[in-house]
């Protein structure tokens, strides 16, 4: 285990809204929400559908902007940033993983895993895009595309992906809800691995098991943080052990 | 490093689809092809004109009775071309050889054969001016000149036509009712259109004059050969002045004589030449233009059916111009190939392509051009998809199905 020996967070949001507009109605997704998560953590983020998680992942991605409020990452403020700046910090900072994967077809897992690298102008992308396939247990599919591969797999190269550019924070997007149990375990596994390297990591998800698998769990309702519930370290790995 | 990942992924995208790629590239295949088997075809007539020029004499000048510029029915006041005006030639510097020229159109008859040529009656330097060479028997000389002797030198399509196989020298043909031995036969140089050089009765202008034209005193044209060495334009100067003199022109008068040079009359088949080319060129254009249109279509089609992969980019960090560019980079590619297999068809059409008595002839920089303009055609057509594509809202482009 990693000590958390900065304590600043990593990751800052200051009375966060986000409003839209359902027809006539406005809809307030996110209502004054606070949050920090520091680095090194391993958070859940949960709640059912229509609670404002997804609103608030894709505003911690850097994919949406948001109508009040601050968010500062990595000790930069993102909240006046649009467009190319966003996105540079989306290259930069920030390692998605999705439900489905969102790998590009016709590319070979080394390809998909260097994208982004191309996109910073990296290098040496192909060395480090093995070095993290390697890290994901995939050093013997690198050339394989993703149609050749099964889901775990694929997972773990979106999970490749998400570390290769050595981000700020890996974001995961219900990573285990195309799987099925063994598969999904599995998928956490590697994301505990990661963690235990140091890599801070967001998961968003509705089921409570994946929840467990986190350090704290940050349940949303109607756009508030209604609790924020620690688990801890031996309770998780109980919770690895049963799968 | 991400251009070429660009290229290798659009080419993998393209042969994933080969029949789509191929049916958009069509397009511009025939597009091309056409513009480069009509620049050719055009070019192929300018160089048939321009050789069909230089073939009749170099460094030439000819006076004309008329001024074009002048109406025809005020022509009737100007002052004929006479064999004054053509000796008064002689003495500018600078020229070599001047010829008066009378013709006619009459019947050449030959027992019984009889056929319809160009009568010229010129000097013996005609041949020299023109550049025409006598394959059998001779040129009359100055003396036959001096003499209005009755000889005549025929074209080569004019024996054929009157003597068959039969060698024509020192027999006599009848032109009107006046006789001419034949003393020379010439060399052949190619027909050309509604002119054909070959067939033609050359008599001395003296001879011609008084025998065959009544004793009429104006000429139909003088030509005279320049020396090589010397600019055409001084001597065309020179030769006005002299003729308005001779004309009596005041200042202010018109010339009631044309003047034209070769170096003229070739510019203008270069200028007839190159529009005759620029037309046949845009009339292909066109398909061009629907070859792009053909593009931005599937263009647009590729951007709605890779939304999803747009937005993954997106969420990874590509920008705009990412975006922007993966997509220009696709549709000059899908142009950029049909302009090359184009050029292909075309150059191949082009050489088999023959029109009338011209084919087609490729040059570089027609080949250049039109793989520039499918170049622009693919940044022109494919800007529009691309910038939809860039302008994606990654949310949204995440989560189309």
């Amino acid at each position: 285990m990693v000590e958390l020996k900065n304590k600043s967070a990593l990751l800052e949001i200051r009375g966060m809204v986000k409003r839209y507009m359902l027809g006539e109605t406005e809809v307030l997704a996110l209502n004054k929400v606070d949050l920090s998560i520091q680095e090194g953590d391993m958070v859940a983020i949960t709640g059912p559908s229509g609670s404002g998680k997804s609103t608030l992942m894709n505003i911690l991605g850097c994919l949406d902007d948001f109508d009040a409020g601050t968010y500062v990452i990595s000790g930069e403020d993102v909240s006046k940033l649009t467009g190319d700046k966003l996105a540079d910090i989306r290259n930069r900072l920030i390692g998605f993983v999705f439900q489905n994967f969102n790998l590009l077809p016709r590319l070979s897992a080394l390809e998909n895993v260097e994208l982004p690298l191309l996109y910073s102008a990296h290098k040496d992308a192909k060395a480090a895009a093995r070095k993290a396939l390697e890290a994901v247990g995939l050093a013997d599919r690198m050339h394989h595309e993703p149609t050749q591969l099964s889901g775990g797999q694929r997972q773990r190269v979106a999970i490749a992906r998400a570390i290769v550019t050595n981000p700020a924070i890996i974001l995961a997007d219900e990573p285990t809800g195309n799987l099925d149990s063994r598969v999904g375990k599995e998928i956490l596994d590697v994301f505990h691995k990661i963690n235990d390297q140091g890599r801070t990591i967001v998961i968003v998800t509705h089921d409570s098991n994946v929840a467990r698998h986190c350090r704290r769990e940050v349940q949303i309702r109607d756009g508030q943080i209604v609790d924020i519930i620690e688990h801890n370290r031996s309770a998780r790995q109980l919770v690895a052990q049963a799968g | 490093m991400l251009f070429w990942t660009t290229i290798k992924i659009a080419l993998r995208s393209m042969l994933a689809n080969k029949l789509r790629a191929i049916l958009t590239m069509l397009g511009m295949i025939i597009g091309v092809a056409a513009v480069i088997a009509m620049l050719a075809l055009g070019n192929g007539a300018k160089s048939r004109i321009l050789g069909w020029v230089s073939r009749m004499g170099k460094n030439t000048i000819t006076i004309f009775p008329h001024n074009p510029k002048i109406p025809p029915v005020l022509n009737g006041a100007a002052e004929p071309l006479t064999l004054g005006d053509a000796h008064a030639m002689l003495s500018i510097p600078g020229v070599k050889y001047v010829s008066p020229v009378v013709t006619s159109g009459d019947p050449v008859k030959w027992g019984t054969n009889e056929t319809y040529c160009n009568i010229i009656g010129c000097a013996s330097t005609y041949i020299i001016i023109h550049d025409f060479q006598v394959q059998s028997g001779h040129m009359f000389n100055d003396f036959d000149t001096r003499d209005r002797a009755s000889v005549a030198v025929i074209g080569p399509e004019t024996a054929t036509r009157l003597f068959g196989s039969q060698d024509p020298l020192g027999h006599t043909i009848t032109i009107s009712t006046e006789r001419f031995q034949v003393v020379g036969v010439l060399v052949p140089k190619g027909r050309h259109g509604w002119f054909d050089p070959d067939n033609q009765v050359l008599l001395p202008y003296t001879t011609a004059m008084t025998k065959l034209m009544g004793r009429a005193v104006a000429l139909n044209h003088i030509d005279m050969q320049v020396d090589h060495a010397v600019d055409l334009t001084p001597v065309q100067n020179k030769a006005e002045e002299i003729l308005r003199i001779r004309h009596s022109l005041i200042k202010g008068d018109e010339d009631d004589f044309w003047i034209s040079n070769q170096l003229q009359v070739i510019q203008m088949a270069n200028n007839i030449g190159g529009a005759f080319t620029m037309f046949l060129g845009s009339v292909a254009g066109i398909s061009l233009l629907v070859g792009g249109i053909g593009i931005m279509n599937i263009m647009l089609v590729t951007v709605t059916e890779r939304t999803r992969e747009i937005g993954i980019r997106k969420a990874i960090g590509a920008r705009r111009r990412d975006i922007l560019r993966q997509f220009l980079i696709e549709s000059v590619l899908v142009s950029l190939m049909g302009g090359l297999i184009g050029v292909a068809v075309g150059v191949v059409a082009a050489h088999y392509v023959k029109f009338r008595n011209f084919s087609g002839q490729v040059e570089p920089h027609m080949v250049i051009l039109a793989l520039s303009i499918s170049a622009a055609i693919g940044i022109f057509f494919g800007y529009y998809p691309a910038r939809r594509a860039a302008g994606l809202n990654p949310i949204e482009a995440l989560r189309y199905e």
